[in-house]
């Protein structure tokens, strides 16, 4: 029998040093895993992770794909600090996605530069009112906001679809269920010409870098820790429970919005019926991947795309199944908690005896 | 009246045990002999719960021998103990609320028989040994000392021949203990032997026949409780000598800095206890003793007074003239007062926090450590280093976790965190709980000081000698009600004693809601 005990002492390299194990153990079982399966298992290792990165368009791919993930992320995690647990991004990124789009959508014939701002606020806001009915739910009823924002995701889904399959339909579009393509002045400009990284990118590196600042510095920072660290002492402190379910809400909604937005303005150009390969939830994964830090959360979000891609680029390389990313971000997930559990704690052997009392 | 000389029922032979860090025992021997009732005495951290959890079966010493009747054993499980006649009553009860008494005995127990025999046993031995109890009773109904009788009756209906009683007497009234001691001593009498584990040392020197000493985990000293005093004791226990806190008397009667009028209000959880009437003024300069067994509205109490909870009405409660009992805790803050609850990790302290943060958590508007937003860390750093230094808390350094730190370190940190904002009203609930006499001590002398500077202070504690120690005035609750304030000296312990257990006379003479000054 083995048993877990606490380690007395952590070192604080562990901490960083963790996610570096549990990359090093993924690569290391990803090439037992295609050797077994008959490839030389170099190959699609490769395939996976360094091809995708190649060419002039590889690196600013990533970053594209890194971007609402790291976005929606950075706003969960400091919901996640305080013990609320918004797994809605989904949603709240969709319906962002659909005040975004409906704003550019009423503006279609007119050209002016208050547009994009116009549909950045749109975005924050459209995201901020879905995350603000589990935030109301929770301080008036005390419903358990793990439910309530689960659940909007698939409401927000089927308001999309109504309204690409109904009233916002591409009357010129042969009865697809798209929306128009946005106008120039709707697009989010692209940061490079001949790539497709657009204004998201930064906008991610600024909610990291204010991320890092509110958390570590401010006030409010150190009341949404100790409110997720001890909710008994942020009320002696005087903090109050509600304002901090709300602000993390909004903050959650908000950044998931603005990803939405992100999506359909800079990378999609309308409304589809489909806008994320599950951004808002994969980003669950980067936020506790990345320690709920924000510049883990950075790093995180960056190995999460490139499983993205990576699982795309072997599937066109090696024909394995496109599942081989989503076995790939399983095990990476796996051995990193795994390395914390043994950062934490130590395996003990236990003797068993049968005799409980030998007296003699 | 000492047990005849014999074969030793227990004996311990060079137990060791080591922690990571810690060597908790180091080569304990100990001998318990049949009818003795014996002390086991130490600090917080000596030792004696290491110990008793190896004879409990709870841990396994890593070298030493047990010997039971003089047979070696080895005692794998609680359940082994009990099989070899070993029981114990531990200092927090494990009982269900919902539960009647009969059922919570049921529960407890390797091997029940059947329901109306077990009733007829329960009242035989209630009978037997003045443990009044009545099987078919729901627990939640039931005062802190009847529970505790339910524990008792539990052991003793697997006739124990050792019975391990884990301060036992530390939430009872003086009444409630006496006879608690009575029982003990006819248990003894029958020749069980009783291990007696107390920080009460003149309950030791009446009742017990040996006591055994820890200190650092190793047997300090053996001796004979008759033959001791509590001070010669306390100081084989700290290894040092012992400087009891002075109270100082008041010169003049400072402003009236805590009014509490006609406060009556709801529990806020269903099982919490509803106040009733109470008034109460606390001047400055003076220390205000709030006597009690717990749950008879204590954490309710504190928690109207720190803010946590609105009372009723802004003037049932007046800090510094100013009505407060609608304010929260920080605006609370702002009229000077400051706030010591009774539980260190997770409420007074975040354990995973630095002291830094700590230092923040209560200071981040009285002490200046917040600026447009962003805290100022370098500034509650250098508080959390003075308050460190002043009060003496041992810890590894301030940028460590809280958690990081000893018991009563910690509270000496969270008691100077409050002192060092100088506050004019300072309320501490169990100021010196589960903390050695060392720390205890400093943190009475501090109240006790602050008080000199013309603060004005209110303790809430289950300590009665504390209470008497430092507190110029005393009132005591029972059940939600608040009797009026007497001059310390001018109350007997029975009194006290009778007040706790709901007796007194002039339990609902505080008619006015106020009482005088």
């Amino acid at each position: 029998m083995i048993r877990l005990v606490p380690r007395q002492e952590v070192a604080p390299a562990m901490v960083y040093l963790s996610p570096v194990i549990a990359l090093a153990a993924t690569v290391l079982f990803g090439l037992i895993l295609f050797a077994i399966l008959g490839f030389p298992p170099l190959d699609p290792l490769f395939n996976f992770f360094v091809k995708p990165l190649l060419g002039p368009s590889g690196i600013t791919n990533l970053l594209l794909k890194a971007t609402p993930l790291i976005l929606i992320a950075i706003g969960l995690s400091m919901g996640f600090r305080a013990n609320v647990w918004n797994i809605g991004a989904e949603g709240q990124y969709t319906i962002g996605a659909v005040f975004a789009g409906g704003l550019a959508l009423a503006f279609y014939d007119i050209d002016t530069p208050l547009l994009l701002p116009g549909m950045i606020v749109f975005g924050i806001l459209g995201g901020m009112a879905w995350a603000a009915i589990p935030a109301f739910l929770r301080t008036r009823f005390n419903t358990s906001e793990l439910l309530t924002s689960l659940m909007l995701v698939y409401v927000a889904t089927q308001v999309l679809l109504y309204l690409v399959h109904g009233p916002w339909k591409d009357p010129d579009g042969f009865a697809f269920p798209e929306t128009r393509l946005f106008h120039d002045a709707a697009t989010l400009p692209r940061l490079w010409s001949g790539t497709r990284l657009n204004l998201g990118w930064p906008l991610a590196l600024i909610a990291v870098f204010a991320a890092w600042i509110v958390m570590g510095r401010s006030l409010i920072g150190f009341q949404i820790r100790v409110s997720g660290a001890a909710p008994t002492a942020a009320r002696f402190a005087g903090f109050s429970e509600r304002r901090v379910i709300w602000l993390t809400l909004m903050i959650g909604g908000g950044l998931a919005g603005l990803s939405g937005m992100i999506e359909v303005s800079g990378t999609i150009g309308q409304l589809v019926p489909i806008i994320s390969p599950g951004y808002g939830f994969t980003a669950i994964i980067v936020a506790f991947l990345g320690r709920l830090n924000p510049i883990g959360i950075l790093f995180a979000g960056l190995l999460m795309a490139l499983s993205f891609l990576g699982g795309e680029m072997v599937q066109i390389e090696n024909g394995l199944p496109r599942s081989v990313g989503g076995l790939f971000q399983g095990m990476l997930l796996f051995f990193l908690l795994a390395s914390d559990v043994l950062m934490n704690y130590r395996i003990v052997r236990v003797r068993t005896k049968h005799a409980q009392v030998a007296t003699s | 009246m000492g047990p005849a000389a014999s074969r030793p029922r227990l004996e311990l032979r060079g137990i060791s045990k080591s922690f990571p860090g810690t060597k908790a025992n180091d080569n304990v021997d100990f001998t318990v002999l049949p009818g003795e009732i014996h002390a086991l005495l130490g600090e917080n951290g000596a030792g004696k719960s290491t110990l008793v959890k190896i004879i409990y079966g709870v841990l396994r010493a890593d070298a030493g021998d047990i010997l039971w009747d003089s047979q070696p054993v080895e005692i794998q499980t609680p359940k082994a103990a009990r099989a070899l006649g070993i029981g114990m009553v531990f200092q927090h009860f494990s009982l269900f609320e919902a539960l009647t008494v009969a059922e919570n005995i049921e529960l407890g127990m390797d091997d029940p028989g059947d329901r109306r025999t077990l009733h007829a046993r329960i009242s035989a031995l209630a009978e037997q040994y003045n443990l009044p109890l009545e099987p078919g009773r729901h627990v939640h109904t039931l005062s802190v000392g009847e529970k505790q009788r339910i524990e008792i009756i539990r052991a003793l209906l697997q006739d124990p021949k050792l019975l391990i009683m884990d301060e036992p007497t530390s939430v009872l009234t003086p009444q409630e203990a006496e006879a608690l001691l009575g029982t003990l001593r006819r248990l003894a009498d029958e020749g069980r032997s009783i291990l007696y584990i107390s920080h009460k040392l003149e309950e030791v020197i009446a009742l017990c026949h040996r006591a055994t000493i820890l200190r650092g985990g190793k047997v300090v000293a053996d001796c004979d409780p008759a033959k001791e005093s509590p001070r010669s004791m306390a100081e084989l226990m700290i290894g040092t000598r012992l400087t009891p806190p002075k109270r100082t008397a008041i010169e003049a009667a400072g402003p009236e800095r805590l009014v509490i009028e006609h406060l009556s209000a709801e529990p806020p959880d269903q099982f919490g206890t509803a106040l009733r009437n109470i008034g109460l003024t606390v001047r400055g300069g003076e220390i205000v003793g709030i006597a009690g067994v717990a749950g008879n509205g204590q954490n309710e109490l504190m928690a109207f007074l720190s803010g946590e909870q609105r009372a009723p009405a802004a003037e049932m409660i007046r800090i510094g003239g100013t009505p407060a009992g609608l304010l929260g805790p920080n605006r609370r803050r702002d009229l000077s007062a400051a706030f010591v609850p009774e539980e260190r990790i997770g409420h007074a302290a975040v354990p995973d926090m630095s002291l830094v943060e700590n230092a923040v958590l209560t200071g981040h508007r009285t002490a200046g450590f917040v600026s447009r937003g962003f805290m100022l860390l370098r500034l509650a750093g250098q508080f959390a280093q003075r308050v460190c230094d002043g009060f003496k808390v041992r810890h590894p350094g301030i940028q460590h976790a809280a958690g990081s730190l000893s018991g009563g370190n910690l509270q000496k940190y969270v008691i100077g965190r409050e002192i060092q904002q100088e506050p004019k009203l300072l309320v501490a609930m169990q100021p010196t709980w589960g903390v050695d006499s060392g720390a205890a001590a400093a943190i009475q002398q501090a109240l006790i000081d602050l008080a000199g500077r013309g603060a004005a202070v209110l303790v809430i504690s289950q300590d009665l000698d504390e209470l008497l120690a430092i507190s110029h005035r005393i009132a005591v609750l029972y059940s939600g009600r608040l009797s009026p304030p007497r001059p310390t000296d001018q109350f007997t312990i029975e009194e006290i004693g009778l007040l706790m257990a709901g007796h007194g006379a002039a339990g609902a003479a505080d008619q006015e809601g106020r009482s005088a000054a």
